[in-house]
């Protein structure tokens, strides 16, 4: 093809009978010519939240961005692979649509009703601060602004102005509420690390809280960190191409992983199998061998079927060696397990035996096997006892020694019980039933042991030997869990198909030593009990060998978390730089309190627990389980207290003692109370929202017209009634009259006009992904490279970077009056990969508030971290790397780096600050320069880094780590190289997988191939998860969990009333967006319908007379969506699918039912608090951002669906 | 023999995952401006479905493309020179406006500026991007995305219409009996282009160099006999200048040695483009064999094998440069059409020799849902035949290769092999002979187009 440049022939040809040839004619083609002319091609990403990350070539003409197309010069993955070129998809293909759309946001904008009294407050008083306050201060004048969001009328103001009134009610709110009450939410660093830091990083200054993204997203898969200990770690998809057998488990590829699709597609040229795993006719089926079709939400049951057949056929009809060593070594499988009699005398299964029982000192966290050889207890290196302190150094790995350990007690031991197993499939209420299996047991000391694996050959009903209790009597019997016909009923998938798939599974797995994948998504994952349904699936990878193997394990993408830079990330986010830690929140709690969700609440938190729970919930709301979780410091809640935090400092200082005694001493005396108790308490509200990077109300805000109602205090479509008093939480105070208009300032950074700022006090514009610098990366691919400013941003737009600058620099000048230098004082919880982990052995839970036992900061409480801040420095401190590095280094994962070299080069790299307090600090004044510092202070970008990391994790194991990154040690990769091409990262411990020599990512391979543990409480992977609140609603062990019965709880909305039909409500990821972003893009308009769609089955529309494209509404109790209907046979009969996020400032018209304008989809959903996933304070289940916490899950839903009235109204 | 070349594209069906990307890329960079609102000179469609202009494959009703007469020669389907004359005012085989959609777009700055004291949030209408009314949107460039109406629309699908009965009644709307692909198309810049031949104005022609067909755009007269004769509907009027306009195959790219924006942007990596040679004296009875089902062959007989010395002698007698030579030799489109035999022609029976081809789509069983049975012990059995496959043959048959159901079943087989060969090549590294019996390639042939397919390099693409 490239020849074809040199053949241009200048000779016309005639007419040969049909065919007229010619060579060009005139210069008639100088219009395609021109067209395709350009003059300047800049490097840059989209930094929308997903998995993409593509490289794109930005094409500019008479300085106006023309059009993008990918570039495709990734760096090779081999001459034997696929390359990752042309990353992209039609989304992307479209951004540069928006630099020039009618809905561009391209100056400050605020309510003309808010401008008019600030800008009278300010002439009147002449303090900004004194401004804000005489306005949110009056309850008129609050009313007055309050009301009109979302009702138009914005004004431009100027950036001067702006600055001066955000800085304000953000001095004002710190100074009268605390700075708690400051919130910020950002999702997703890795899609843009800079402009993510530059409002954390502020934040983190002020003290202010910053909210989660990935569990409130529901993209945290929770059993990740119940079984790993880690957030998520997943393969590129470049490893997919190591595959053999490829499962797609409600991950629709194609178009939710578009530029990693063809992996996918070539893969199976190689030989894979490809199975899908979808209740409709996904677009990613066509590329499979074989279709499974589960009802929705029933995905557990199909694993756990398939986990039945693996066990039966692989482990106890047949051993493998490859399996069975895999388990002995790698998994919690040997480990015993104590067991409990339970209220009705019958046994059940308690905690890990720990070397504590067995009569060792220090062994409350080192967990026992049993040595096949010897028959005797041993306490193996590797478990959580061994990561701390000097006695664990050198210990902390997965070497056995000569010890074997015992799969199962069955040859060891004569003695078997009957233990009670939970169920959920059958039961009065979500807690299910239970089912009766033995196992073998052995005595130690006082104590009635089982092992894991005996557990769990129990759990699945493999039965053996002569075993007592209730078993299956084969695959066929529709009755006893988890047979395949058992899941047959579940899921309608054929019993023998499931059957023959999780065979050919688990054999392809034993013939390519682990190279079976399952690529896991939204679909299965944005559940109410996803982490159930996901401890399934993941047991499939675990028990074959797959997991820490290139071409096997799971492959979770749900969201783009992995900020592969991650210690340069976090440190410079969250200002570790100055002060540790910054108040890092919850998102889910955090909105379930403060957005009133809670008063609505039907379901008790006991319904969830199982018989085999202790009642430990009864006479509990979810808002109880908050609120407990909160007081026992293991998830975050801020604001913390019904007071300043500044003036508790004082207090205490007043009174003379330490802030943490005065606290405990409040608390305990009663006068001082936590924010969860009370959270309608005006002291309690958060006053302050800024977005940036988000969009809380046209996106992700699950609960929608509950934040309309009373975070904003504007009309709402939710017509759900407040809980009844036999429903209220027992903990909390009920105020009769819900509060309303909580916040005072809602302010959204953004480069469009979304729901969000429509919805907004203040609008700031943004620059664009082609208008600025920073850097980007994701799991699905081994690269970090660069935005770049292909033009500047247009009218009075900033990038988020500059802005936060800006607004810190004002915040300073009106501190210096209003707040000075202040002391905090912080209550954070127990975190993870620190010796925190140890606070609860075993799990058992004390409550200091029932009088288990005493409050104690840092062990039965959050701890209490006083911090000075000099609040006239925090524009100066966003400036400058801060003087903490240089004492603490850096800290990921537990491992230091003395980071010294690193700031030396930063000074020389970005330059200094030349003057004030921080002369002589490397500059980070500018967005690249964020961008440097990032990437200097991480392993994966700097073999320095890497380097000293691993030399401590060597110290650590005992282990040889050092080798993975020689030859790097002095490569590093600067922000320019990012901005050429992307750049492959280096191995680096901040991670689990291993690149070098080009290899493909793929997570835990080091756990595997190096032995170091798993950071969990036996430091290997498990199946057997214990805290006292999982053992209570059942979940110790893998089971199915089915969705939550919402038709039980709220009644059904309806069904075949007013002309509608009850069906499943469901939200998968797009084709024609990225959540919200690209909806409102007329190509992409072009290429969909036009607007807000619902597909849904041909047999619903007719029980409706619905026809393809008429306009419908769904509505539950929640809130109303119109949109047109989609009717197509691809989908399932019972359920519907609006696609996330359709938002609703296109081609929405006024809902028949509510009379205003109809909602998406998060319109019908509403929190609800799983309260396991607040279990903290032991081993892995201790807190840290975005890596435990309850999920914002909404998937569970039911809708009503009816034809409406097919003339609209806008 | 009068050898010539073309930049030929074969577009592999089975990796195409309906994205649009392409289609998006081509338009931002060709068709974003008046009078072009409507136009996608690369568009996807979702089969089955009606396509983009509804319906475009029933030459009954737009009489695209050619046929024989009674005597067995070639003419236009749309009538003699005379008969297309008379119609030059009025011509019923044009598409409406309708028949593609009519475009929207949506209310300017009404976000931002919206008036204070609103009853609710302000909204974007849509309006027609032609008249700027107010408009519903009842159709579009890619309606029938994801089967979307299909169980309405898609039983009018051409290609179901002319399958044989028995087959067509398989084909139902039904979820269980579901089945999609995706079918993105460009111009087909045919060896035997009937829009070029429709043409009064002689404006429509084919380059003499590379066989791309343009509109010469200060000829055009605006007659439209083009948009009527094309069966592929892949002319377009421009209805600000009132001129005919096309995929031009990006020639200022390919120019300058680069590939067409669609297929280096194409996130499937599915387009292979490529120097074909072929032999122009040839093009004309190929067109015209009586046995559609001899299409096919007849086609793949008019190229001209570049390896061949009798061929490149001729080639350089004909003033090809040598790396116009080099090209044709190592051309991927060469060897997916001639040399493995799996791409097959978009609607053969249109006589135009269409030179974008396609390799047809694997899909799963049809009895996955139903779990029929089969042998459930085997665990190293790992696929299916061919025969089980969702997408009914017969239907890949009426879009490729005129009905002939062998022909497409012999390249679902290709596919299916090379993929259990390569099974067996990667789980245990052994090489397994016996499963190329009955596909007539050998061991080193199906590695080599499993490198073509699957690995596909960028310069092994283009």
């Amino acid at each position: 093809m490239l020849a074809a440049r040199r053949f241009l022939r200048r000779e016309t040809v005639g007419d040969h009978g049909r065919t007229l040839h010619q060579v060009k004619d005139g210069d008639w083609d100088q219009f395609y010519r021109d067209r395709w002319r350009y003059d300047r091609v800049v490097r840059s990403t989209h930094g929308v939240n997903c998995t993409g990350s593509c490289s794109w070539n930005v094409f500019v003409k008479d300085g106006l961005i023309t059009w993008e197309h990918q570039a495709t010069d990734y760096p090779t993955t081999g001459p034997d692979s696929p390359e990752y070129e042309p990353r992209g998809c039609p989304r992307g293909a479209s951004f540069s649509w928006y630099e020039y759309s009618p809905s561009r946001v391209r100056h400050p904008y605020v309510r003309g009703v808010l401008a008019e009294m600030f800008r009278d407050g300010l002439q009147r008083l002449g303090d900004p601060v004194a401004a804000w306050a005489d306005i949110v201060e009056n309850p008129l004048k609050a009313r007055a602004y309050k009301s009109q969001r979302g009702r138009g009328g914005f004004v431009r103001a100027s950036w001067d102005e702006v600055t001066t009134m955000v800085a304000a009610a953000h001095v004002y709110t710190t100074k009268t509420y605390g700075p708690d009450r400051v919130v910020g939410f950002s999702p997703i660093p890795a899609m843009s690390m800079a402009s993510f830091a530059a409002g954390t990083r502020y934040h983190a200054l002020l003290g202010g809280t910053l909210l989660s993204f990935y569990d409130w997203y529901a993209d945290l898969p929770i059993a990740s960190p119940q079984i790993w200990g880690d957030q998520t770690d997943v393969p590129e998809a470049g490893d997919w191409w190591n595959a053999t057998y490829l499962m797609m488990w409600g991950s629709n590829i194609p178009v939710t992983r578009t530029p990693d699709a063809h992996f996918l597609t070539e893969a199976r040229y190689r030989g894979t199998k490809v199975v899908a795993v979808s209740p409709d006719y996904a677009d990613n089926v066509k590329f499979a061998d074989d279709w499974l079709a589960p009802h929705p939400g029933t995905d557990g049951a199909l694993a756990m079927a398939m986990g039945h057949v693996v066990l039966t056929e692989f482990f106890r009809d047949r051993t493998v060696p490859y399996f069975t060593d895999y388990v002995r070594r790698y998994t919690d499988l040997p480990f015993l397990v104590t067991l409990r009699q339970t209220t009705s005398g019958r046994w059940a299964t308690d905690r890990f035996l720990t070397a504590s029982d067995l009569g060792e000192e220090d062994g409350a966290h080192k967990t026992v096997l049993v040595d096949e050889r010897t028959g005797e207890p041993v306490v193996p290196n590797g478990s959580l006892g061994f990561r701390y302190g000097e006695a664990g150094e050198g210990r902390w790995n997965l070497d056995l020694g000569d010890v074997l350990p015992a799969l199962g007690l069955l040859d060891l031991s004569d003695e078997a019980v009957e233990i009670d197993l939970a169920r959920f499939d059958v039961g009065d209420t979500e807690g299910g039933a239970t089912i009766r299996r033995g196992v073998p047991v052995i005595r130690v000391g006082e104590h009635l042991v089982t092992s894991v694996f005996d557990l769990v050959m129990a759990q699945y009903g493999v039965r053996r030997g002569d075993l007592p209790g209730e078993w299956p009597t084969g695959y066929d019997d529709p009755e006893s869990p988890n047979t395949p016909a058992w899941q047959e009923r579940i899921t309608g998938v054929p019993a023998p198909l499931a059957a023959r798939i999780g065979r050919e599974f688990a054999r392809n797995a034993e013939r390519s030593k682990g190279r079976s994948l399952i690529v896991l998504g939204a679909g299965a994952n944005q559940w109410f009990h996803s982490d159930m349904t996901y401890r399934s699936f993941i047991s499939l990878v675990t028990l074959t060998g797959c997991q820490g193997v290139n071409g096997g394990g799971w492959a979770h993408y749900v969201g783009q978390e992995k900020a592969r830079p991650i210690t340069g990330q976090q440190h410079m986010s969250f200002a570790l730089d100055w002060q540790r830690p910054m108040r890092h929140q919850a998102s889910t709690p955090f909105w379930y309190l403060h957005t009133d969700q809670w008063r609505y609440e039907r379901v008790p938190a006991d319904e969830l627990s199982s018989p085999l729970g202790t009642g430990r919930f009864s006479g509990m709301a979810f808002a109880d389980t908050v609120a407990a979780a909160q007081r026992m410091g293991w998830s975050p809640g801020h604001p913390a207290f019904n007071r300043n935090p500044l003036d508790l400092t004082d207090e205490a200082a007043v009174a003379g003692v330490s802030v943490q005694e005065h606290i405990v001493a409040e608390l305990k005396a009663g006068r001082l109370r936590p924010m969860a108790e009370d959270p309608d308490d005006p002291a309690n509200f958060p006053r302050c929202l800024t977005l940036w990077r988000a969009n809380l109300l046209g996106s992700s805000g699950k609960g929608n017209e509950y934040f309309l109602r009373h975070l904003l205090g504007i009309d709402s479509a939710a017509t759900a009634q407040e809980c009844d008093p036999q429903h209220r939480p027992r903990d909390l105070v009920w105020r009769d009259e819900a509060p309303t208009g909580k916040l005072d300032l809602l302010t959204a950074i953004d480069f469009r006009m979304t729901n969000t700022g429509l919805h907004a006090d203040v609008v700031l514009p943004t620059a664009t992904w082609y208008e600025k610098h920073d850097i980007s990366t994701t799991d699905m691919h081994p690269f970090v490279h660069a935005f770049s400013p292909a033009v500047e941003p247009p009218g009075d737009a900033h990038s988020d970077y500059d802005t936060f600058l800006a607004l810190a620099d004002r915040v300073s000048e009106l501190a210096a009056s209003h707040l000075g230098v202040r002391r905090d004082v912080l209550a954070a919880p127990l975190q993870h990969d620190t010796p925190d982990e140890l606070a609860m052995p075993s799990g058992r839970v004390r409550d200091w508030k029932a009088g288990e036992c005493e409050p104690v900061p840092g062990s039965t409480m959050p701890k209490l971290i006083e911090i000075e801040r000099d609040y006239t420095q925090i524009g100066a401190k966003m400036r400058a790397v801060g003087l903490l590095l240089d004492k603490l280094g850096t800290n990921t994962k537990a491992l230091t780096v003395d980071v010294t070299a690193e700031l030396d080069y930063l000074r020389h790299q970005n330059g200094v600050v030349t003057d004030g307090p921080f002369a002589g600090r490397p500059s980070l004044a500018t967005a690249d320069r964020m961008c440097e510092a990032i990437l200097a202070l991480s392993g994966t970008t700097n073999g320095r880094v890497a380097a000293a990391g691993f030399e401590a994790l060597e110290k650590r194991t005992g282990q040889p780590f050092a080798d993975l990154i020689a030859g790097h040690e002095s490569d590093r990769i600067t922000y320019p190289d990012t901005q050429r091409a992307p750049q492959p990262v280096f191995t680096s411990p901040e991670w689990s997988g291993s690149e070098k020599g080009g290899r493909r990512y793929s997570p835990f391979t080091l756990n595997v191939e190096r032995l170091k543990p798993w950071h969990t409480i036996t430091g290997r992977q498990h199946f057997f998860v214990e805290h006292d609140w999982v053992a209570e609603l059942g979940e110790q062990l893998p089971a199915f969990r089915p969705p939550l019965n919402m038709a039980r709880h709220f009644g059904a909305p309806g069904e075949l009333v007013d002309g509608g039909v009850t069906v499943r409500f469901l939200t998968p990821h797009a084709k024609w967006s990225i959540h919200s972003m690209y909806h409102d893009n007329e190509l992409m308009l072009a290429l969909s319908r036009g607007g807000p769609v619902i597909w849904i089955s041909v047999p619903d529309a007719a029980k409706v007379g619905v026809r393809d494209n008429d306009w419908i509404e769904a509505h539950n109790r929640n809130g109303v969506i119109v949109a047109r209907a989609v009717v197509s046979h691809r989908m399932p009969e019972g359920t519907v699918f609006q696609y996330h996020s359709p938002e609703r400032t296109v081609n929405v018209p006024k809902a028949e039912k509510s009379g205003r304008r109809g909602g998406y989809h998060n319109s019908l959903t509403r929190l609800l608090v799983k309260p396991t996933h607040l279990a903290g304070g032991h081993a892995q289940l201790t807190y840290a951002f975005n890596y435990y916490g309850p999920i914002g899950s909404q998937r569970d839903e039911i809708t009503v669906i009816r034809r409406r009235d097919q003339e609209v109204e806008y | 023999m009068r050898i010539r070349a073309q930049v030929a594209m074969v577009m592999n069906l089975d990796k195409c995952i309906g994205c649009h990307t392409c289609s998006v890329t081509c338009k931002q960079t060709w068709t974003n401006r008046d009078g072009t609102e409507y136009v996608w000179f690369n568009n996807v469609e979702t089969k089955p479905g009606i396509g983009y202009p509804k319906h475009y494959e029933d030459q009954d009703r737009w009489h695209g493309g050619w046929q024989l007469d009674d005597k067995g020669r070639l003419k236009l389907r749309s009538g003699g020179r005379l008969k297309r004359l008379s119609r030059l005012f009025v011509n019923p085989d044009l598409p409406t406006i309708d028949d593609y959609y009519e475009p929207a777009t949506f209310d300017k700055d009404i976000l931002v500026n919206a008036p204070a004291g609103l009853k609710d949030t302000p909204v974007k209408q849509p309006r027609s991007a032609l008249t700027g009314e107010p408009m519903a949107v009842t159709w579009g460039a890619n309606w029938e995305d994801s089967l979307g109406g299909a169980h309405e629309h898609a039983a009018g699908d051409p290609n179901i219409a002319r399958m044989p009965a028995e087959a067509a009644a398989q084909v139902k709307f039904e979820f269980e009996k579901t089945f999609l692909f995706h079918l993105p198309r460009i111009c087909e810049h045919c060896l035997n282009p009937a829009c070029v031949s429709a043409c009064p104005s002689g404006a429509m022609y084919k380059r003499e160099e590379d066989g791309i067909v343009l509109v010469d755009q200060d000829r055009c007269r605006g007659w439209r006999m083009c948009v009527s004769a094309c069966p592929y509907k892949k002319v377009y009027v421009n209805h600000t200048t009132g001129k005919a306009e096309k995929c031009t195959l990006c020639f200022p790219r390919i120019e300058a040695g680069q590939p067409t924006i669609c297929s280096e942007t194409c996130v499937g990596r599915l387009r292979y483009l490529g120097i074909v040679f072929y032999d122009e004296d040839a093009v004309l009875a190929a067109a015209s064999v009586a046995d559609e089902h001899d299409l096919l062959e007849a086609q793949r007989a008019v190229f001209l094998d570049p390896t061949d010395p009798a061929v490149r002698e001729a080639a350089r007698a004909a003033g090809m440069p040598q790396d116009w030579l080099d090209a044709a030799e190592r051309s991927p489109v060469w060897r997916l059409i001639s040399e493995y035999k799996v791409a097959l022609p978009l609607h053969p029976e249109y006589r135009t020799l269409p030179m974008v081809w396609y390799i047809p789509p694997l899909s799963p069983v049809l009895d996955a849902v139903g779990g029929a049975g089969r042998d459930d012990a085997d665990a190293d059995a790992v696929f299916h035949t061919i025969r089980e496959l969702r997408i009914p043959v017969e239907y890949l048959a009426e879009l490729f290769t005129a009905g002939d159901v062998e022909a497409v079943a012999g390249v679902l087989m290709k596919l299916a092999a090379m993929r259990s060969y390569m099974r067996a090549r990667t789980l245990d590294g052994t090489v397994a002979e016996d499963l190329l019996d009955g596909i007539g390639m050998t061991g080193d042939q199906v590695e080599a187009m499993y490198r073509l397919l699957a690995i596909a390099k960028y310069d092994e693409r283009y």
